[in-house]
């Protein structure tokens, strides 16, 4: 029977299948970080258990460093525990960490496919729900709770149920200035916040071919924000050029092994879909959310939603309540919203290639006078390379501030967050009220359109700078 | 685990559609190494002013839903990140069942590991206990016979038979998987050979 892709990698990796449907699933890689696993550290110690394979397991802490100057450390007190904690656990259990003065930390999200620790045809799991990241190079990567991370730990394993398969097609062609970003925000509005509940999706289609590694990794990272339980994307050319030399990339022999096996990996002609969506790249422009939920989305040349044209009173009552903590009036053109800071990172959009696009727009410009920007890149090595190419001092020289690696203002944890009422255009993943701090209101943008609104001071078309 | 069978108390009802994970306990509480402590910031930005005091009208800071230990939510409750901290505020705040029409994938899952129960019934039947919760009474939840009970009325409500068994007896299932220790080395010695680029 023609599998899909997910179906494949599900496959390969059952241990043991229970008859009421749940299966023991193996776990090839595990990325872990300093919020969700200290619980699960301490249960193994109370219970008395080992890390079954400390070398599939890699450590780093993002979500609550500082992205100033870190000298100092940690001056948080919680933060700081957290962080050593996490040291601690490592040392104890024999498990590899990128530790705060290695230039390879950096977002969890980030690091793994850069070292290589990603890899096609795996199943990768993370206490974190962004771990659907790493399906840009066609593997099952999926977020756990504590407990989950704890079995993981003692088990190499998981005990799951399988998902649905879901399939999203973008056809076509994207309109020149379009981005990854704009794409899976699309696909977010169109499906819903819960469109993808129990399902895996996999994106495919000549845009999602078109796309590079990158790009790719935008789309698969914010999959969560459809609800969905993963998203990936067959592995092609691209894929294996990205992963080759990458420092935890098979090498020799086992590279041209691997390398046959990725090729392999992609959803046979008439698997069948439980679902399928069909987007076209010709339709999708800038995006921008205007709520409280991702799937709040309108064109840059939009205008806010009116709740008074909603006929459900439950979306009704939701789209007010989202309109009044966000402080917008109904049918305000989008492009009248103004921005006090602008927020380019997070590991949906901070890597090398997000803050190329950025520095484009902003080059020779400045940051309109009453914006604060900052740039956090995903990883010390996004940084170095930026600094390389001299990105940082255009971003400097805009008027941003030029940060050190971590989540920062994405989730708002560290000392990086909005005031009440703040309004911030942000490359990040989720608007949800209080995120990127209490009584912040969070735009979601593409690196490109962050970059646009910084310089004019309220969200505006990206595609009027790029010519 | 904590074992969960029946379960009775008052239910309260928090009407909002997709309550995420970062209004059930926002980020500055996740800064703990502990899994317990969090029951005093659940829903802390809806809980409480900007000067730390009570908001009266906030459903579980009335009379008698302080004492809830079941919830009534909207549909896709506990969306976003996949902080096991949702549940494990939930239920130091005495929360240990939560009723919707639909649950995020994460929180569904976390919640099974911690001895609670979510229960996934269409929304006509949540409409009923909506309806019954305003009468402050109790309900009693029935995880062996899947029913809820209020009143003269009987709701019955769908769950894997595997969670249930694992909830029923508070079943550790890390030692479970243990047991599979053979099975998962002989997993690994297959995979040494066929993806020896993997370990």
């Amino acid at each position: 029977m023609p599998q899909t892709l997910y179906d494949k990698i599900w496959n390969e990796h059952v241990v043991h299948q229970q008859d009421d449907g749940t299966a023991l699933l193996y776990v090839d890689r595990h990325l872990i970080h300093e919020v969700t696993s200290p619980q699960a550290f301490e249960g193994l110690r109370l219970s008395k258990r080992k890390v079954r394979k400390p070398n599939l397991t890699l450590a780093v802490a993002d979500h609550n460093v500082p992205t100033t100057n870190r000298t100092e450390g940690i001056k948080d007190q919680e933060s700081k525990i957290q962080v050593e904690t996490l040291e601690k656990n490592c040392e104890e259990f024999g498990i590899e960490l990128f530790s705060m003065k290695d230039k390879r930390q950096g977002i969890v999200h980030i690091i793994g496919p850069e070292q290589g620790f990603t890899q096609p045809g795996t199943v990768i799991v993370c206490g974190d729900s962004h771990t659907a990241t790493h399906g840009a190079f066609g593997s099952l990567a999926f977020g756990i709770g504590t407990s989950e991370v704890e079995h993981v730990l003692a088990t190499q394993t998981l005990l799951q149920k399988k998902s649905k398969n879901f399939r999203v097609n973008v056809i076509g062609k994207l309109p020149t200035g379009i981005t990854s970003k704009d794409v899976i925000l699309q696909i977010i509005g169109k499906i819903g916040t819960a469109g993808g509940t129990g399902m895996v999706i996999e994106y495919a289609g000549s845009v999602i071919e078109n796309f590079n590694i990158e790009q790719r990794m935008t789309i698969c990272n914010m999959s969560i924000e459809a609800g969905a339980r993963a998203g990936l994307i067959a592995p092609d050319e691209k894929t294996i050029n990205y992963l080759k030399d990458k420092p935890m990339a098979p090498k020799k022999n086992n590279w041209e092994l691997a390398k046959e096996y990725w090729f392999s990996l992609k959803s046979d002609t008439g698997a069948k879909f439980d679902r399928e969506v069909e987007i076209k790249g010709e339709d999708i422009s800038p995006m921008v959310t205007w709520g409280t939920s991702p799937q709040d989305v309108v064109s840059i040349n939009g205008y806010v939603p009116d709740p008074n044209k909603e006929n459900n009173e439950e979306k009704k009552l939701s789209m007010n309540r989202s309109l009044d903590y966000m402080g917008l009036k109904p049918n305000t053109k989008i492009t009248d919203i103004k921005i006090d800071r602008i927020f380019i990172g997070s590991c949906t959009n901070g890597r090398i290639g997000d803050l190329r696009e950025a520095a484009k727009i902003i080059k020779g410009k400045k940051v309109a006078q009453h914006v604060n920007a900052m740039v956090v890149p995903g990883s010390g090595l996004v940084k170095e390379q930026a600094e390389g190419e001299g990105i940082d001092l255009v971003f400097k020289e805009a008027g941003f501030e030029w940060r050190e690696p971590g989540c920062s203002m994405c989730l708002a944890m560290n000392a990086d967050k909005l005031n009440p009422k703040e309004r911030c255009a942000s490359t990040s993943n989720r608007n949800f009220e209080g995120r990127q701090g209490r009584g912040g209101r969070t735009h979601l943008v593409s690196p490109g359109m962050a970059a646009a609104a910084a310089i004019d001071g309220h969200l505006t078309d990206v595609r009027k700078f790029q010519n | 685990m904590e074992k969960f069978n029946i379960l009775k108390g008052i239910p309260a009802n928090l009407p909002m559609i997709n309550v995420d994970t970062d209004m059930i306990i926002p980020k500055q509480f996740l800064k703990t190494i502990k899994r317990t402590g969090l029951g005093k910031s659940l829903f802390f930005e809806m809980r409480y002013d900007k000067d730390g005091k009570e908001i009266k009208e906030f459903i579980l800071n009335k009379d008698p839903y302080k004492n809830s230990t079941i919830l009534l939510a909207g549909k896709n409750f506990g969306c976003g990140s996949s902080r096991e901290h949702a549940p494990w505020a939930l239920k130091d705040f005495g929360i240990k069942c939560v009723i919707s029409s639909s649950f995020a994938d994460i929180f569904y899952n976390n919640c099974f590991k911690n001895g609670m129960l979510p229960i996934i019934l269409d929304e006509k039947k949540i409409e009923e206990l909506i309806q019954y919760s305003n009468r402050k009474e109790n309900i009693e939840i029935n995880l062996t016979e899947q029913e809820i009970i209020f009143g003269n009325k009987r709701i019955q409500f769908e769950i894997d038979e595997f969670k249930k068994k694992c909830l029923l007896n508070g079943l550790d299932d890390i030692a479970m998987s243990l047991e599979k220790s053979k099975k998962i080395s002989s997993y690994e010695n297959k995979m040494k050979n066929n993806k020896p680029w993997i370990s």
